[in-house]
């Protein structure tokens, strides 16, 4: 029962698009990319390694792909790897002096929360490249459908691409998971001293996790371009999305490979539906605006304190304690 | 098989070791001792990579160590049993075990070594799969000296094996050691232990607040008035 529940998920994620109206597929759509980001996240999170910069590679990975779009006509075929490449360098260009000087744990988080101030004032000072505040559009290409500038007029193309993206995601946490990369990253977060003396190459595996969530934020970033057709510094940058994403993850499940997804679902959801209460309010001439902000916080924090492995984490608990329980 | 040349450590500004010259030869058992505070630790950290050194000469087999980071000096040969025994506690004991063969030149001979591991200490065998952290604390010095062979060493470092055990346990650890040598293994003990340590051992030096005061053979340090007063209390 519970191994046809994957294949049933997968066949609905297949035929969604061809049964669903607009605003839910933009919706789905919207919680796959997120889904790819907050998993590219997690990879490194679930070691400890609490990154508040992925607002940072989320921008990277925008704006490169779409600079070099706009400005040198460079397909996003080939924009999206020069981007991820990047994202890399500037991964490794953080993250190998914190490592090597033994920066850890809070000091780490805010060393990189510096850095997705830095790229934000950085794409905001260079305004007259990239926009600044206003943001920036992507040159669409002939009639909005083009294979080569990935772009595509139709939700329904876009929403496999952005399903493709995730699978790639899950897969990579998945081999992650597998790999011996993990024993020795699970070593590392225990006790970084003992893991040398094992012969681990602390540095070296940290580095690594740390530029392999790079460059998976910077592709959901680009994609998160190449679907909205509009970027801008605080919309997929700035201390607000890095939070964002430490938050969803968390809400989901940090520990699991289909929590950051479950946190994605249930953040987007909430936001959308706070949205429309506040909208649908104004209409009668009652003004809330900035209480679902203040509304998601409180949630938030109500998550973390009560839930802190996560929606999906606290739910495998109660099913795995419930089994132990049947069988004694 | 090493050699240690005028080395000076220690942590910022403050120095914990002073012109440390020392040799071990390939077979020997030799040990370090001193009280809490004199190095003994600093000395092991420093061998093993953890701890730059200020200046020096270190070897081993022939090759200069100071350039080394840690996971490559495991792979030349020298496993480090680290203080208070470090082991990953919210991990079983044979993932404990094959961290220690993490090393590139450690994993194809990870499951025999893990064979050996498991035919010299009997009782890891058997708590395979049980949370390293729950387990007693001389069976976690096993764990940790089981840890450090499973990277194929030629010499093993280690540092106070048996501090915080009771003394029925320190006994056992003791043996342990002797165990190690009869396999062949050439060890570097720091301890503080001194009347059980020199049973063990060939050689001792004595480190005091960071400088090494005297040396020889185990049977004449054993003797010694002046060691038998300062570090034995008779
Ligand atoms: N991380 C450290 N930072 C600063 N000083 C240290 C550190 N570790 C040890 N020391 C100092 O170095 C000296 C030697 O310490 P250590 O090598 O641990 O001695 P031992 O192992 O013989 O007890 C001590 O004075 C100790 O306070
Ligand atoms: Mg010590």
């Amino acid at each position: 029962m519970t191994r046809t529940i994957p294949f049933i998920i997968g066949f609905l994620l297949v035929v969604a698009p061809f049964s669903t109206p607009q605003y839910p597929l933009h919706l789905l759509i919207m919680i796959l990319i997120w889904s790819l980001v907050y998993t590219a996240w997690s990879l490194m999170g679930r070691f400890g390694l609490v990154s508040l910069g992925h607002g940072a590679f989320m921008s990277i990975g925008a704006y490169v792909t779409a600079l070099l779009w706009n400005y040198s006509g460079i397909s996003p075929w080939i924009g999206i790897p020069a981007a991820m490449i990047t994202a890399a360098i500037m991964a490794f260009l953080v993250a190998y002096p914190c490592f090597q000087f033994k920066i850890v744990g809070h000091y780490f988080a805010l060393v990189t929360l510096a850095l997705s101030e830095v790229v934000k004032l950085v794409i905001i000072a260079s305004r007259d490249h990239t926009g600044g505040s206003l943001g920036f559009t992507p040159n669409r290409e002939g009639d909005g459908t083009s294979f080569y500038a990935l772009q595509f007029a139709d939700k329904e193309t876009f929403y496999f691409v952005v399903l493709g993206a995730w699978v790639l995601g899950l897969v990579i946490w998945r081999l992650v998971d597998k790999s011996m990369m993990r024993y020795a990253l699970d070593s590392i977060s225990e006790d970084e001293d003992a893991s040398a003396a094992a012969g681990i190459h602390v540095t070296g595996s940290k580095l690594k996790i740390t530029m392999l969530s790079a460059v998976l934020t910077a592709l959901g970033g680009a994609l998160y371009c190449q679907y909205q057709m509009f970027i801008g510094p605080e919309v997929i940058g700035g201390i607000g999305i890095s939070l964002q994403i430490v938050f969803a993850v968390v809400v989901g499940g940090l520990y699991t490979m289909m929590g950051p997804t479950i946190g994605a679902i249930i953040t987007l959801l909430m936001t959308e539906i706070f949205r429309n209460w506040i909208t649908s309010l104004r209409t009668e001439g009652i003004d809330l605006a900035g209480l679902d902000t203040s509304i998601y916080g409180l949630m938030l924090i109500l998550f973390i304190i009560f839930l802190p492995k996560g929606v999906l984490g606290e739910l495998i608990d109660r099913l795995a304690g419930g089994r132990q329980k049947d069988t004694s | 098989m090493l050699d240690l040349k005028g080395v000076n450590a220690g942590y910022g500004s403050f120095q914990a070791l002073f012109d440390i010259s020392l040799n071990v030869k390939a077979g020997e058992a030799v040990a370090v001792i001193g009280p809490n505070g004199a190095g003994k630790t600093t000395l092991m950290r420093v061998i093993s990579g953890m701890t730059e050194p200020f200046s020096g000469e270190m070897e081993m087999e022939g090759k200069s160590l100071s350039s080394f980071p840690p996971h490559q000096i495991v792979e030349l040969g020298i496993a480090h049993v680290p203080e208070n025994r470090r082991l990953f506690p919210g991990m079983s004991v044979e993932d404990n075990l094959k961290l220690g063969a993490f090393a590139k030149t450690a994993r194809s001979d990870s499951a025999k070594n893990l064979e050996f591991v498991y035919e010299l200490f009997p009782r890891m065998k058997e708590r395979r799969s049980q949370l390293a952290g729950t387990m007693s604390g001389g069976e976690q010095q096993m764990c940790a000296i089981g840890r450090a062979i499973m990277s194929g060493p030629k010499l093993l470092l280690m540092d106070e094996p048996s501090a915080g055990l009771a003394p029925v346990v320190v006994q056992q650890v003791f043996s342990l050691v002797r165990r190690i040598r009869e396999e062949g293994y050439t060890v570097l003990i720091v301890e503080q232990n001194v009347q059980q340590v020199l049973q063990v051992v060939d050689r001792a030096y004595l480190l005091e607040a960071g400088q090494l005061i005297d040396s020889g053979k185990s049977k004449d340090l054993l003797e010694s008035d002046s060691v038998r007063k300062a570090y034995m209390g008779l």
